[in-house]
């Protein structure tokens, strides 16, 4: 960042004109107005002494499902209309530790559960590309800000591909990373084994150094990784015979013709600088979105039994007892998708029923591992598309859920392998909704999938 | 008539024993018991969104250790899995626990001189608590959400209320000398639930069984199964049948009530903890903790019998507690006469124990100061009356036994010269007795002790005013 260039309580002050232009994106749950600004002073005064964070005065605003102390924490949901954590998420304290300034908390589908915006319990978002479009999900709040300018990086989430499909509806860079890499310690658990914060930029160049920042091994996460983190802001040069593989199992029925025509121009692209392009086989995939779905909604129906209304967050004020304070709290405080996807994962961990999905999920996640292992023994990376389709407008809601469920058919499988994932930004299509090309790389190959990123935008 | 065999009992214990580790088994929170209500919590253990448990391994190794001292099989993997239920005091709507990896498998406790077979020990967080209050409202302490427990299952091997006792007691040793828990059942700090059931004698084939739960004591804990044995033996003898059930003992009516029924039981749709990594133990692990075993009561009990010749009923008693033996076992290392060492814990040290309701560890008197006077007794510098009295006094004012006896002069008298003279002298005085012993009257011997100890104060030596008196008075010496 060109510090010395712009007056930072300026900008700051421009992007929060910008977010007050564009209330009705709905694209933040709340904005930390007063002490972005004191922060850009200070920080400002930090930059003249020379003595700044490696982000200082960037402006980054956060999915409302990350913890910040003291600033209140929705998820998009009621459950937690009026809650404020204790503690700060580890990732936001290493941002601050770094001078970056937090300018607020950004809508999204409730606890992350959707991919469309639309089951926030604040409204659904707008696509600032095409306001009467989806900005996609869950991310999509985190999207829109980044899309409208409404903040310089933001940090979403990626479950199933929460990060990377709404960085395709929007046009904008979204970077899944290797599960493990960045901690999850104050990030609001929808499926545990799968949750991965990342950043959402309109570059490469922030997603590099704010993954500089918040990755690297946290003693508050078990599943941390201890490996160092890799210095993704300063690119190396691309190994010599880099070879990227072309899933034959993602360009089947359901790919929408633009996004392919998009994907074989971008092939062509990489062909013509030397690069080679050659298929390969994933063929598990088709089993990925069952296995996801019963996985996460496994791991949420657990992960969300702490919103009881004993402690924190909604509580039913219509009860006569234990069981009923329960009930009605969250039947109240819960929208239908994640009463939905509650029920299905109590309904695979029954008595009877773990073997036949539970455990039959957990063997299909390890052979898609298997799947993408055999393909990163003979390429590097792995080019397809982000989404099977192009946009969605608001309302036109999906009848059936498993339709929706589908959209997600390529972004889970590197969810359920722990691989990172990148969506980049390849064009537009004929109604000018923006297009998206994912590329993934095997486990804690991040940086090289992010130079390459780099190299062929 | 009715010829069918007997109705025996069978019973199977859950014993959840609460860990002595400074901190919780996921956060670092304090697990000191008895605080403020709700003052040693954090994000972890209130279950707040986005906040995740880290494993203390010091409560995997103290699950090792008392794996090691039940001879159980220590896994070489072991995970952690989440037991999902509603619960006000269950902040995460989970308790994580263990399932499918426990820490420990297999393995043995002593009840008296039967094997009990343990099905397995595994770790697992404690829940809060609830705490009702008069006005029908209820308060929730979450200081014990996430302190560290280990659960303990035996097969459904025991025959009877006073062998599950037996049982409990031998465990509640084996942690006490393990010091990982303890071991107060008032305190909750041991906690036990019997399953319960009863069979027709040598059919093998168990019936159907309920759960007992509250029993905070090992009294409640005997009076609640043979609550339930008998019970069940009247209602199977009158044509009923048991159903599965848990049932909540009363201590104050003596009388266990229903909690829940087999229908109303939990699902608890137990899956492994997806924040937590499986973990290994390895060889190494297991072997460092071997090297710091304290040796186990029944190791000591035996040696004591074998190579101390104590009998077992002293062994027993001295065992009972590490601290007991280990005191023991410094008198007597220094001492090397382990009967009289014994001796000494078994009357004096137990009585003021007793008296002044103390630990072993703030006895007034330590173990060199004991094995200091049963020296002096056994060279003959000091009476065993003598000892005891310095004893008493040592045990109050803290003073150095030798010290105490050179300050008041209290060797024995062991100079024959000197203690001829006294005896000729208290002969002199009492011509008249002298007379009735020469005439045969044998009793009046003790008399001339009395009178002799009387005029030593107490420090003239026994053994040799025997001799000496005995001499005097032409008669062969009394006793040796």
């Amino acid at each position: 960042m060109k510090t010395g260039e712009i007056n930072l309580p300026e900008n700051v002050l421009a992007f929060l004109h910008s977010i007050g232009e564009n209330k009705s994106l709905n694209a933040y749950n709340s904005v930390f107005r007063e002490e972005a600004l004191s922060k850009a002073d200070s920080i400002a005064g930090k930059i003249s002494s020379g003595d700044h964070g490696k982000l200082a005065g960037m402006v980054i605003s956060v999915k409302d499902v990350i913890s910040i102390k003291d600033k209140p924490m929705t998820s998009s949901s009621a459950i937690l209309k009026n809650f404020s954590p204790v503690y700060s998420a580890t990732v936001i304290e290493r941002l601050l530790a770094e001078d970056a300034i937090i300018i607020g908390k950004t809508n999204s589908d409730e606890f992350a559960m959707g991919s469309t915006n639309e089951t926030s319990a604040f409204g659904f978002v707008r696509n600032p590309v095409n306001r009467e479009y989806v900005p996609g999900g869950s991310s999509g709040g985190s999207a829109a800000s980044v899309a409208a300018r409404l903040c310089d990086v933001s940090l979403g989430s990626d479950t199933g591909g929460s990060i990377r499909q709404p960085a395709s509806f929007c046009g904008v860079y979204g970077f899944k990373p290797t599960y493990s890499i960045v901690s999850r310690y104050g990030l609001t658990s929808y499926a545990s084994s799968f949750d991965t914060i990342g950043p959402i930029a309109n570059n490469i160049s922030d997603i590099a150094i704010v993954m500089d920042v918040i990755s690297g091994h946290d003693p508050k996460d078990s599943t941390s990784s201890q490996l160092p983190p890799a210095n993704f802001s300063v690119p190396e040069k691309l190994p010599e015979g880099l070879k990227i593989g072309l899933p034959l199992e993602y360009l089947g029925e359901g790919l929408d013709p633009q996004i392919k025509s998009f994907l074989d121009s971008f092939i062509n692209r990489i062909r013509s600088r030397g690069i080679k392009v050659e298929p390969v086989s994933l063929p598990h995939t088709s089993y990925a979105v069952a296995a996801y779905y019963i996985l996460t909604t496994a791991e949420a129906s657990s992960n969300l039994s702490r919103y009881d209304g004993v402690r924190y967050g909604h509580r039913s004020l219509n009860n006569s007892d234990l069981n009923e304070m329960y009930t009605l709290s969250r039947t109240e405080g819960f929208g239908d998708e994640v009463k939905l996807r509650i029920m299905l994962g109590t309904y695979v961990l029954s008595a009877g029923y773990y073997d036949a999905y539970y455990k039959k999920a957990q063997k299909v996640r390890r052979l898609i591992k298997n799947d993408f292992d055999a393909v990163f023994s003979s390429v590097d990376l792995i080019i397809a598309p982000t989404t099977p389709h192009i946009g969605k407008k608001i309302g036109d809601g999906f009848t059936d859920p498993l339709q929706m469920y589908l959209g997600d058919v390529y972004t889970t499988s590197a969810n359920l392998a722990g691989i990172p994932a990148l969506n980049i930004p390849a064009g537009y299509s004929d109604s000018g909704l923006p297009v998206g090309l994912q590329l993934m790389a095997n486990c804690f190959n991040d940086k090289l999938l992010l130079d390459f990123g780099r190299e062929v935008r | 008539m009715d010829m069918s065999p007997a109705l025996v009992p069978v019973i199977g214990l859950e014993i959840h024993v609460q860990l002595k580790t400074a901190t919780k088994l996921f956060c670092g929170c304090s697990a000191k018991f008895g605080d403020e209500p709700n003052s040693n919590v954090c994000p972890v253990c209130l279950g707040h969104p986005g906040a995740l448990p880290v494993l203390n391994k010091k409560a995997i190794d103290f699950a090792i250790l008392l794996g090691i001292a039940c001879n159980s099989t220590i896994s070489g993997k072991s995970l952690f899995e989440r037991k999902n239920y509603f619960y006000p005091d269950l902040p995460k709507g989970y308790q994580i626990s263990q399932l499918e990896k426990p820490v420990c498998l297999g393995g043995y406790i002593f009840a008296g001189d039967k094997k009990i077979a343990l099905n397995r020990i595994h770790v697992e967080e404690d829940a809060g608590k609830s705490i009702h209050l008069h006005d029908g409202t209820t308060a929730i302490d979450l200081n014990r959400s996430g302190v560290p427990l280990l659960e303990i299952v035996t097969e459904p091997v025991i025959c009877s209320a006073a062998e599950a006792v037996e049982f409990l007691s031998s465990l509640r040793t084996i942690v006490r000398y393990l010091d990982i828990c303890d071991g107060n059942m008032e305190e909750g700090s041991l906690r036990c639930d019997a399953n319960v059931s009863v069979m027709p004698a040598g059919s093998g084939i168990l019936g159907v069984k309920t759960e007992i739960k509250n029993m905070n004591s090992f009294r409640n804990t005997e009076k609640a199964i043979n609550y339930e044995i008998e019970r069940q033996t009247e209602l199977i003898l009158d044509g009923g049948k048991v159903t599965q059930e848990t049932l909540l003992w009363d201590p104050d009516s003596g009388s266990a009530r229903i909690m829940r029924s087999k229908e109303e039981s939990n699902d608890y749709r137990y899956f492994p903890d997806p924040d937590l990594v499986e973990f290994s133990i390895s060889g190494e692990w297991t072997e460092q903790l071997k090297m710091i075993m304290p040796e186990m009561p029944r190791a000591r009990f035996d040696r004591y019998v074998k190579d101390h010749s104590l009998s077992p009923y002293d062994a027993g008693v001295i065992t009972q507690s590490r601290e007991l033996a280990d005191f023991y076992e410094a008198v007597a290392s220094i001492t090397s006469d382990f009967k009289s060492s014994a001796n000494w814990i078994m009357t004096d040290v137990l009585r003021l124990l007793n008296e002044r309701k103390i630990t072993v560890n703030q006895f007034p008197v330590p173990p060199e100061e004991i094995a200091s006077l049963i020296n002096m007794i056994n060279s003959g510098e000091i009476s065993n009356k003598i000892a005891k009295m310095v004893f008493d006094e040592i045990a109050d004012s803290g003073e150095k036994a030798a010290d105490l006896i050179e300050r008041k002069n209290l060797r024995q008298i062991s100079d024959s010269a000197g203690l001829e003279k006294m005896i000729d002298e208290v002969i002199a005085r009492h011509p008249a007795q002298a007379e009735e012993f020469r005439a045969g009257k044998e009793k009046v011997f003790g008399f001339f002790i009395g009178q002799i100890m009387k005029e030593s104060r107490g420090k003239a030596n026994p053994k040799l005013v025997n001799i000496i008196l005995s001499g005097k008075l032409g008669k062969s010496a009394v006793g040796n």
